[in-house]
């Protein structure tokens, strides 16, 4: 059995921590350039432009793309073969949030309760979300999620009959509403299936593939394609100033559900799509 | 066009939804909580922390500055949180606010009566707008970190003019005229 000790969990996630709010990954880089070169929207094209200057003076001087630099989301992928050493897992994760927000000088953006509201200054805790899988290694994907977009997400318990046309409808309607908000171009995850909350935990993982891939099942695959184009015929643009680039990719992850019922939720996400793994 | 921050009411009312504009001088940061703050301190018949006449408001909560920075990464935040508080400020006098999104029907109406302006910054840009602020100070509100409130010298700072003193809403407008054009 493989042993990993907890230091190097630490370790880890705090440079994830801020690496990833330092440097956008590499496929939503891709995504904004190509979207600049295309966008024919007057102030769309200009604020495209803005944005990667802004992502090459973020990394040349080391400064947060984004001042949200989010609330610390993990998913972790635990070998059912691997032993951990040293403290608890979640103790290491929150551990590695603290010291990665603070040494990266990242903005502290959590409060202990939703309704005293008092910040903890260290940016903890993480939301973490486990799995166990097979093999004996630990696969952490961190994605820093900012709170602009995420306040327009949506969950919408649809039913059998609303079928794809349902589903459509859904996604364009929460992409409308969230509009300037939520920083366009975005990035539109949805989870479908499942129930209640694994449609929500769905949306969040979607996010975190990448831009431009498509779902393995083809006829999701399609729908990711026409939702794309739909949304990105609504003229909200980037920064909803007009533009034909209101998002750069719409991920659609499934899973099984009930005879009764069709969930569906989604994550909105801005063009500051972070997220980044590390198998250790 | 280049504009010299504050301004006052003349000024606001050059100013047309569409404008792409450079902002000089000086602007304040206040976000959820200071506005909050600022809010109940008034109800209660105070002042606000600093004289909001002509003055505009920065909708901004930055990270942390390292050493040799005047400021972290500073882009706006979400203004419609702050669509509660922002009528009664605008009653007292403040002339402008630099945010991001969607604005109420209510802080519309508040916009008009009171002839003020809002315009956006780009959303996610928050280290090239670091760029154009010069100077920055915690005036007030010190313990709420990163929602205190900020004093800061800005030098050619981008923003569009959203919602104009005659309640044009760019967020509106552009998306037809972008559309119409095709
Ligand atoms: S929605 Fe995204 S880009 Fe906009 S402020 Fe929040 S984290 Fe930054």
């Amino acid at each position: 059995m493989r042993t990993i000790h907890t230091d190097e969990i630490i370790k880890n996630v705090s440079e994830m921590c801020i690496s990833a709010n330092l440097y956008l990954a590499e496929d939503m880089d891709k995504k904004i350039r190509q979207a600049a070169c295309e966008e024919d929207g007057k102030l769309g094209k200009q604020i495209l432009n803005q944005l990667i200057e802004n992502m090459e003076i973020a990394a040349e001087d080391k400064i947060p793309i984004c001042q949200d630099t989010g609330m610390a989301v993990l998913f972790v992928n635990v070998g059912q073969e691997l032993h951990i050493e040293g403290m608890s897992i979640t103790d290491a994760i929150n551990e590695g949030v603290r010291r990665g927000y603070s040494e990266g000088y990242l903005r502290k953006s959590v409060v202990k309760d939703p309704l005293i509201r008092e910040n903890t200054k260290d940016n903890t805790p993480a939301i973490i979300h486990y799995d166990i899988v097979p093999g004996d290694k630990l696969e952490i994907t961190i994605a820093p999620k900012g709170f602009g977009s995420e306040n327009m997400s949506k969950v919408y318990m649809l039913k059998p009959s609303d079928g794809e046309e349902g589903v459509k409808a859904a996604v364009l309607q929460a992409v409308k509403e969230a509009g300037p908000n939520a920083c366009p171009p975005m990035v539109v995850g949805v989870g479908l299936g499942g129930d209640f909350e694994l449609a929500a935990k769905l949306a969040k993982k979607a996010l975190t593939r990448e831009a431009g891939s498509s779902n393995e099942k083809e006829h999701i695959a399609r729908i990711e394609k026409e939702i794309l184009e739909m949304v990105n015929s609504t003229g909200i643009g980037p920064g909803g100033l007009g533009g034909k680039t209101t998002a750069l990719a719409v991920n659609i992850e499934t899973y099984a559900t009930h005879i009764a019922g069709m969930p569906l939720a989604v994550n909105m996400c801005c063009h500051v799509n972070r997220h980044i793994k590390r198998v250790l | 066009m280049n504009i010299n921050v504050p301004f006052d009411k003349e000024e606001v009312k050059k100013l047309k939804a569409g404008d792409y504009v450079y902002l000089t001088g000086t602007i304040y940061s206040a976000r959820d909580a200071a506005h909050k703050r600022m809010y109940e301190t008034m109800l209660e018949g105070g002042q606000a922390p600093f004289n909001l006449k002509d003055n505009v408001i920065y909708y901004l909560g930055p990270t942390p500055a390292k050493k040799g920075q005047v400021i972290g990464s500073a882009g706006p935040t979400t203004s419609s949180r702050m669509d509660k508080y922002t009528p009664l400020i605008l009653e007292n006098g403040l002339n402008g606010m630099i945010g991001k999104g969607k604005r109420s029907k209510e802080v519309i109406d508040a916009i008009v009566k009171n002839k003020a302006v809002y315009f956006a910054a780009v959303g996610g840009a928050g280290a090239l707008l670091s760029k154009c602020i010069k100077e920055s100070e915690v005036i007030a509100y010190d313990d709420l970190g990163t929602e205190a409130i900020r004093k800061m010298r800005v030098e050619d700072f981008p923003v569009i003019v959203v919602i104009d003193s005659e309640g044009n809403n760019l967020y509106e407008t552009a998306i037809e005229e972008y559309k119409n054009k095709k």
